[in-house]
This record gives C-alpha cells, structure tokens and sequence, in this order.
C-alpha cells in the first residue's frame, strides 16, 4: 500500500515516545525519594517499554511489505540516529527534579490516555489492538502523576513553588502533542490515525481540574515548540535526546552484528 | 552472606544451665522448630541480632540496586533492558519485605536508613566492587545472585517467622534472577570472540569477591555458634561456600569460561572442589570502607534520601491538608 511508509512513520511515533521516556524512567532505578516511588516508577518506565516494543513489532511489519524484512526491535532502538527517532520532544526532556519527572509524567500521560482512547477504535486493527492493551495501563500511569502532582502542588510552599516551576517549564512543549501534519492528516482520513487536535479541548479540562486541586496556576499559551511541522515527529529534537541516544545505544553499536 | 558479619552480642554461646527459665523454653520451642513470631518472648540478644541480620539483608537489596541499576541505560537489546529494569525493582522490592520483617521486631525503618547512612550498619561487601562491562550484569545475576540463593534457602526454615516468609517469596525471584544471568552469559559465550572476553573477564573480577559473601572462615565465630543454636544461620559459612564452589565450577565448564583459581580441582577423596586461599584482607578492607566503590554507593544512598526529602515532606504536609479537609467537611 502507499501509505505505508507514513504508517510506519506514524508507528514510530508512537513507539518512540515509550521507548524514550522509559528510557528516562530508567535513569531513576535505585535513586527515587522513597523506595516505594523507585518501585512505581520503575512499573512505569516498564509499562512504557513494553508498549513501546510493541509498537516497534508492528513497525517492523509494515515496513516489512515494503522494504523486507523490515528492521526488528533493536535495530530500530539502538541504530537509528537522532534525526531517525519521532518521539514528542515533551518525553525527551532531562529528569530534573522529582517535581520535573512527575510534571513531564502528568502532561504526557493524560495526553497519551486520550490518544490510546481515540486509537483503541482505529480501523487498523493492530493498532487498535495494541491501543486496547496500553491503555489500561496508562490508566493507573496518569492516575498516578496526577496525584503527585496534586501533592507536591499542593504540599509544602517548597513542593509548589517547584511543581509550578516544573510545569510552566514544560508547558512550551504540549503543544506538539496536538499539532497534525500532512503524515497524521492523511492517516486521521483514512480513519487510521488519531485526531490528536481533537483531544486538545478534552486535555485541557483534565489538566485544568488536576491543576486546580493542586493550586497550580495555568501557564499561558506562548509559543510552543515543535508545533509547526519541525519538532520531535518529524525528527528535529532537542540537544538532550543525542545525549540520551549516546548511553543508550553505546553497547549495541560497539559490537555491529552482535546478539545478546 | 548479605549479612556477612552478624554480632550476636555474646561472648560466648551459653548452655543450658546458664538460661533462665523464660531462655530455656524459647530455646526448647526453637529445638522444636516452633516459629517465633513478632509478639512472642525472645531474649534481647535474639532481637537485636536478627534486627542487625535483617537489616544488613534489607541494605544489601538496596544498596544492590546500584551496581546493577549502572547499567540499565545502556543495556544492549530491549528485551535485555526490561529484563533488567524488572530484576533491579525487584531487589527493591526484597528490600522492602525485609525492611517490613525488621520493624516486626520494633526497629522503624528510617531509623535503620539513619544507620546505614552514618555507617553503622553494613550491607554485603559485593556491591562495592565496579560494574564495568554489560558482561558484569550476566556474571552478578550468575554469581551474586547464585550465592544469594545458596544463603537464603536454608533461611526460609530459619526459627523467625517474618523473616522466613520473606525469605520464601524472595527465594523464587532469585532463582529467576539467576537463571536471567546465566542466559546473559551464554549469549556472550556463544556471540563474537570480543564477547566471550567480555564474560571471562568479568568473571575474573567477580568470582573472589563472590566467594567472600559468604563471610569469614567459620573457625573460632563465636557469633555464628549462637545464630546457629537460634536457627537463624542454619549452615556454616564454608558450608556454603564450598556448595558455592560445587555448583559452580561445572556451570564455568559449561560456559567454557575459567575459574580464576590455579589451585581448583576436584578432590575425588572429600567428594568436594578443593579451592584457593580467599584474600582475607582485602575482604575485611572492604567491610571496613576501603572497597572501590564504598563511598560512591554510600554517597548515591545519601543523595537520593536527601534530595528526597521535600518530596516526603510534601507528601506529608499533602495528607494533613487533605485529613483536615475531612474533617472540616464531617
Ligand atoms: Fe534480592
Ligand atoms: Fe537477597
Ligand atoms: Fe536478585
């Protein structure tokens, strides 16, 4: 099929954002502020992982009908070049502070529960499938930043000031996660591809109720990056994902043809 | 062997005529393999030894979490990275079982994270050796976790109730870790010429330092004496170690990977690995702090927990608001 390429363009997009922030989940392992939150957050960084290895298996296929036999798992994690990944530029941001993680966590996550929802009834039934699957763990993942950050917004003066700080930092990057362009457009046609601009109205009254509860002033709506056709989805990042990628694929690209 | 060195708080280990008569009947009801449980009569020396075994156990699952957790960012194939992820939380997870067991005897967890941070309370020396290679990942799961579990099956029948259960469910995660390094291994020993030197080089660095977890030679351990009469330490450190040894070996030989010991051989006569002199003092320099990586992994310890401080402290000044709430509200 034509569409393929951007299928499996749009795929990606999904699986990298799972394979990049478990990957930041990943740099917290035995570091958290209480041993439960290493725990939890550790299922997260899981969740995320799994989902996004999903995501690449299915990319594998598709780009298997038109350039067989299509990349497998690790070769699509750990030999791609920054320019190649298409995760958000939200996922890639550096961990910060617990209230940076959790912030990050929280935008993302309602994001992605929405999404999962909107493609759970996708006319490709594999991504239907996988969405099914993945959303009902994004459930208790957005269950669970949300209330982080209701408590550390509305916790001591300190954990608010950083909670605030954390979000209106963010803040410049959600815009992306809305932002359609010619690869989605087609695809949300097709009746293939989520309608990410529809969830905009929806995410912001969640995030505005979970806001509310945890005094958290809304940010403005400045200029927001990535959002015109030249961000994370189209394979122009920030500086921290080639950092990111340098530890990530080190091992893998140091042994060419090794298995492990 | 992650509680290596266990004061009992006595000199020597008393006979029955010096008991009491409360000292005579627990002792009785151990000999008669009765589980003591947390609202049972125990004498203090009992108490504060199992808090101090439990306790280094407990530190040893978290502080363990580092060497290992060194590597998850870089770990070499996804599958081998979620597999990692899932063995590091659930030494955190052991952690926190132990933790649990430990405060059943009247000892909170902050206070025994206090000790830990000010020294006092040790955890295995194995953790403050270097994760160098992706080879290491393989050969701690192997080896550390090999040992772990020769330690821990006997302390699933030890005389404390709480801490045999724990030592029950965390039996059976081990033996998967195990298993999961031991494939790693594999995988290098059967993969490209730079691989297998990555394994045989990492078992070079680790295999000393695994066979010191279990602690010093058993000759003249007061300590252990008593712990043994109290079950819990049900085999003596060399009893341990040479099974170590046994199971070992053969599993090097399947690897086609060398035991970095001259002097191993199988003993036809004692049915046994005879094994080479363990370099005592570098164990004991490692216990006392000297190890290539005590401070960093104390440092990470020190920093997590006080970089988490506002965190716990929001979480908490969170429930109050929100309980005052309620009540208002009722
Ligand atoms: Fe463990
Ligand atoms: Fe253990
Ligand atoms: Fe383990």
């Amino acid at each position: 099929m034509d569409d393929d390429p951007r299928l499996f363009d749009y795929v990606l997009r999904l699986a990298d954002n799972g394979v990049v922030l478990a990957q930041r989940l990943g740099e917290w392992v035995g570091k958290g502020p209480a041993l439960e939150e290493d725990i939890a957050l550790t299922n997260v960084g899981l969740d995320l992982l799994g989902q996004g290895r999903m995501w690449l298996a299915y990319a594998r296929e598709i780009e298997a009908r038109y350039a067989p036999p299509g990349r497998g798992e690790d070769a699509l994690a750990f030999l791609r070049d920054g320019g190649e990944f298409r995760n958000l530029l939200l996922v890639e941001q550096p961990n910060g502070s617990y209230a940076d993680t959790m912030a990050r966590q929280f935008l993302f996550d309602q994001w992605h529960l929405m999404l999962l929802g909107a493609l759970a009834g996708s006319k490709d039934e594999r991504i239907a499938a996988i969405a099914a699957k993945a959303g009902k763990e994004v459930r208790y993942h957005v269950e669970r930043s949300a209330d982080w950050t209701i408590r550390l917004g509305d916790g001591t003066e300190l954990s608010h000031r950083r909670m605030q700080d954390a979000v209106d930092a963010l803040w410049m990057y959600t815009g992306e996660m809305f932002a359609v362009d010619a690869i989605e457009r087609g695809l949300v046609a097709a009746g293939v591809a989520a309608d990410a601009a529809s969830l905009q109205g929806p995410w912001r009254s969640a995030v505005a109720a979970v806001f509310d509860e945890a005094t958290l002033a809304m940010p403005g709506d400045g200029w927001m990056q990535g959002a015109t056709g030249r961000g994370g989805k189209q394979g122009i990042h920030t500086e921290h994902l080639g950092h990111m990628l340098a530890e990530m694929q080190i091992v893998a690209r140091s042994h060419p043809g090794a298995r492990w | 062997m992650y509680a290596q060195m266990v004061d009992t708080g006595v000199a020597k280990v008393r006979d029955v005529a010096e008991m009491t008569q409360e000292e005579r009947a627990f002792q009785d009801r151990i000999d008669a393999d009765v589980k003591v449980e947390p609202k049972d009569w125990m004498p203090d020396a009992y108490r504060r030894t199992l808090i101090r075994q439990i306790q280094q156990h407990a530190h040893s699952e978290i502080v363990g979490m580092l060497p290992e957790g060194n590597w998850i960012t870089r770990a070499p194939s996804l599958q081998r990275k979620a597999t990692l992820m899932a063995k590091v939380q659930d030494e955190g997870g052991h952690g926190l079982y132990l933790y649990c067991a430990a405060e059943t005897l009247g000892v909170s967890r902050d206070a025994m994270v206090a000790d830990l941070h000010a020294g006092k309370v040790k955890y295995s020396s194995i953790f403050n050796y270097p994760t160098l290679t992706w080879a290491d990942i393989g050969t701690i799961g192997w080896l550390v976790d090999g040992a772990a579990i020769m330690n821990q099956i006997p302390l699933c029948r030890c005389s404390f109730g709480p801490y045999a259960r724990a030592m029950i469910r965390v039996c059976k995660e081990e033996s998967f870790h195990q298993r999961q390094g031991y494939d790693i291994m594999l995988a290098l020993c059967r993969g490209t010429p730079e691989q297998k030197v990555m394994a045989q080089d990492a078992l070079n660095r680790w295999w000393w330092p695994s066979l010191m977890m279990f602690g010093p030679p058993d000759a003249a351990s007061v300590h252990s004496a008593q712990s043994a009469r109290w079950k819990i330490k049900l085999l003596s450190n060399d009893e341990l170690r040479q099974r170590f040894v046994d199971q070992t070996v053969p599993q090097a030989d399947y690897l086609g990977l060398k035991v970095p010991d001259d002097r191993l051989a199988w003993s036809a006569e004692r049915g046994h690995y005879d094994f080479g002199e363990i370099d005592w003092q570098e164990f004991h320099e490692v216990i006392k702090g000297n190890g290539p990586c005590n401070r960093e992994r104390m440092q990470t310890r020190i920093k997590a927990w006080e970089d988490g401080a506002w965190v716990r402290e929001a979480a908490l000044a969170h429930a109050e608001k929100h309980a005052a709430r309620e009540r208002q509200a009722a």
